[in-house]
């Protein structure tokens, strides 16, 4: 949203001027703030507002504001932003303004111009001949590059919590701690995903191994055959103690149909230089070697799959991003129109993406560890729910629930 | 007594186009236009007022225009900031007669356009003041400043009449007659909420500029042509003069737009 603020001056309660502003504001699809207003107390005395009006394109608010000052609405001159040349190539200049992942604007010569994407933790980077404005991470900045210092000239809209529609998502941080009945918030998190899938909504999967290592793959798998998920983030491991247990049973050496069963931990390996004889998971999946499992689900179901490496990995296998700048702008570019994210059993994984998402995306977080739900949950205000439980029993009857439903 | 001031119409005529009434293909008729003007000298010579003239100008045809001279309150005169650059040369020979006659010259700034009388008329101690075709809003808030009275500003939405007083007249009992479809629906509730009693004029008779009137106590300066008004007007215990004024309303103007009041009100507000 674009904004403008006005100063009404005069008496512009007595003449209607007040009111026939704000009804103007409105019938032409805008909105307004009324940031301060001082009412005259003696009949001659005269009253004062000023007020924010926002508007959906620039344009429609150059219209708007020059429709007002016929009415003697005065604009209220604001600061433009205060730019400085970035010294070296990843370098940002001394004091440059960090942004928030919220939708935001700056004013250059006197009018705004929104920044994109709206992406946390980066700075904005300007192009006067352009009239551009876009938020660059340290690796996306040249030397001289025009770069925004200081707040002067930004302005950051908060999302606003819808109030038409209410969900499980309505409420700020929900947090179910491991001692809470959990059943009630997974059922209406089955409506909500079911919801999505109607709407075309893209929903993604970041998991970590402990959605393998549990057993909690098969619930998984059933939500990809239902066509719940729409893109996996995981890492290495991730996959490859999938295919491990497609494989030969085990993951990592445990067999979760067997208690206690130990040993095998070479199948680790050796399903590492399956897939690496077949070119990778889709090339596993297309000889039929791989035959069962997430990744395979995945293939089959055309789940966009993003994986990324990290410094401990076996192997890596073929697919896995280990350039970690890469794998930030890969990741970026699938999370840039997912709607709902699952954060699955993964610390790590889970705050990466936490961090790149737009501040409307509900996240929901299964972590048996409560401090770990707590970080992912702090990083979406708004529309997050935190579930400290372990994974598997979680899938499961989120599984079963959206199983039921569909039939 | 009231004293007026009215500029004869020496260099009276169509030379340009500024509102839809002026059309420079229908001219003024010269013998007519004196004969008219001088109808309306001797009427308001007859009243209890006293009549001042100030020269006319060449090349000045709206200087007979008195009412857009500018605004008087006792003894301060605002000159008026014409919108349209023809006009604007009458405003340094109104601001020096009324210097030479003992009046403190006030003007806004030149940014704010305001044309006098002709948008600003007392109603009871409230000055409204209309705003858009000629008159700029934020000229009603410095002269709300000057002269510390209550300013209702209304918008004006029918370019035919392109002043508030072409459509609009307040009377010394409170009340007033007017055209309200001249005024937006903002602007007509502000006008209801601050004069009672108000007569509605019909389209007809607000054509014929009827409402561009000159009030003086009980006697009422109107042009011809509204029947129905004086009628209404005559009910309330006013005396009308309804006088010809065809050769004027085809510059836009009658006998309100022909008279500037000197002051209009002794004091305003606080003062």
């Amino acid at each position: 949203m674009f904004s403008e603020t006005i100063e009404l001056r005069g008496h512009i309660i007595d003449s209607l001027i007040l009111p026939k502003v704000l009804d103007q504001i409105l019938t032409q699809g805008a909105g307004f703030k009324i940031k301060e207003i001082k009412i005259g107390q003696k009949r001659a005395d005269q009253s004062f507002a000023r007020i924010e009006v926002t508007a959906k394109t620039s344009e429609a608010l150059d219209e708007l504001v020059l429709r007002l000052r016929q009415h003697g609405a005065e604009t209220v001159e604001r600061a433009d932003v205060q730019l400085a040349k970035a010294p070296d190539p990843g370098v940002f200049p001394h004091d440059f303004y960090v942004t928030t992942n919220q939708q935001t604007f700056i004013r250059l010569d006197g009018k705004e111009i929104e920044v994109h994407p709206a992406m946390m933790d980066s700075a904005i980077a300007v192009d006067r001949k352009k009239r551009t404005a876009r938020a660059v991470k340290f690796f996306d900045v040249n030397a001289g590059d025009e770069i925004v210092v200081g707040h002067q000239g930004t302005r950051v809209i908060p999302v606003q919590r819808s109030t038409a529609h209410t969900d499980i998502f309505q409420f700020i941080n929900t947090m179910v701690d491991a001692d809470e009945p959990k059943s009630a918030v997974i059922r209406e998190l089955g409506r909500e995903l079911r919801r999505a899938r109607e709407a075309k909504s893209k929903i993604a999967i970041v998991g970590g191994p402990a959605v393998v290592r549990t057993g909690a793959g098969e619930h998984l798998v059933r939500l990809i055959e239902m066509g719940y998920i729409d893109r996996l983030f995981a890492g290495n491991a991730f996959a490859v103690y999938d295919v491990e247990r497609a494989l030969f049973g085990t993951s990592r050496g445990k067999n979760p149909e067997h208690a206690f069963a130990a040993g095998g931990h070479e199948n680790h390996l050796r399903a590492i230089n399956t897939i690496r004889a077949c070119g990778g998971i889709a090339g596993a999946v297309q000889k039929k070697i791989l035959t069962g499992g997430i990744m395979h689900a995945c293939v089959k179901h055309k789940v966009d799959i993003v994986l990324t490496g990290s410094i401990r990995d076996e192997g890596p296998i073929p697919g896995v991003t280990t350039d970690v700048v890469e794998a930030q702008k890969i990741m970026r570019e699938k999370l840039a129109d997912v709607t709902h994210v699952l954060l699955l059993g993964t610390v790590q994984h889970s705050m990466a993406v936490a961090s790149m998402l737009a501040p409307t995306v509900k996240t929901v977080c299964v972590d048996i560890d409560s401090a770990s739900v707590e970080r992912a949950v702090e990083h979406q205000p708004l529309q997050s729910i935190g579930l400290v439980t372990d994974v598997e029993p979680f899938l499961r009857e989120l599984a079963e629930c959206v199983a039921t439903a569909e039939k | 007594m009231r004293n007026l001031l009215l500029c004869p119409p020496d260099h009276y005529g169509i030379e340009y186009e500024i509102n839809p009434w002026m059309s420079r293909a229908r001219g003024a008729d010269k013998p007519l236009v004196q004969a008219q003007w001088k109808g309306l000298f001797d009427t308001l010579s007859g009243l209890d007022c006293k009549v001042e003239l100030v020269p006319p100008q060449p090349n000045l045809p709206d200087m007979v225009f008195t009412a857009n001279a500018g605004l008087t309150v006792g003894r301060q005169f605002i000159p008026s900031n014409f919108r349209h650059p023809e006009r604007a040369a009458e405003a340094p020979h109104f601001a020096r007669w009324m210097e030479e006659h003992g009046y403190e010259i006030i003007w806004l700034p030149k940014e704010l356009y305001f044309e006098g009388e002709g948008d600003a008329l007392f109603g009871g101690d409230v000055l409204f003041c209309g705003y858009k075709f000629r008159t700029d809003i934020n000229s009603h808030r410095a002269v709300a400043d000057i002269f510390g009275s209550l300013v209702i500003s209304v918008e004006l939405v029918d370019p035919r009449f392109y002043h508030i007083d072409t459509c609009f007249c307040p009377l010394p009992d409170g009340g007033g007659f007017w055209f309200p479809d001249a005024f937006d629906e903002y602007g007509q509730r502000a006008i209801r909420d601050h004069l009672q009693d108000l007569i509605d004029v019909a389209p007809e008779e607000a054509a014929h500029f009827s409402c561009n009137a000159v009030v003086l106590d009980r006697d009422i300066v109107l042009p011809e042509g509204a029947p129905k008004l004086v009628a209404a007007l005559r009910d309330r215990g006013y005396t009308c003069h309804p006088l010809p004024m065809t050769e004027f309303l085809k510059a836009g103007g009658a006998c309100k737009c022909l008279t500037m009041f000197m002051p209009q009100r002794e004091k305003a507000g606080d003062q």
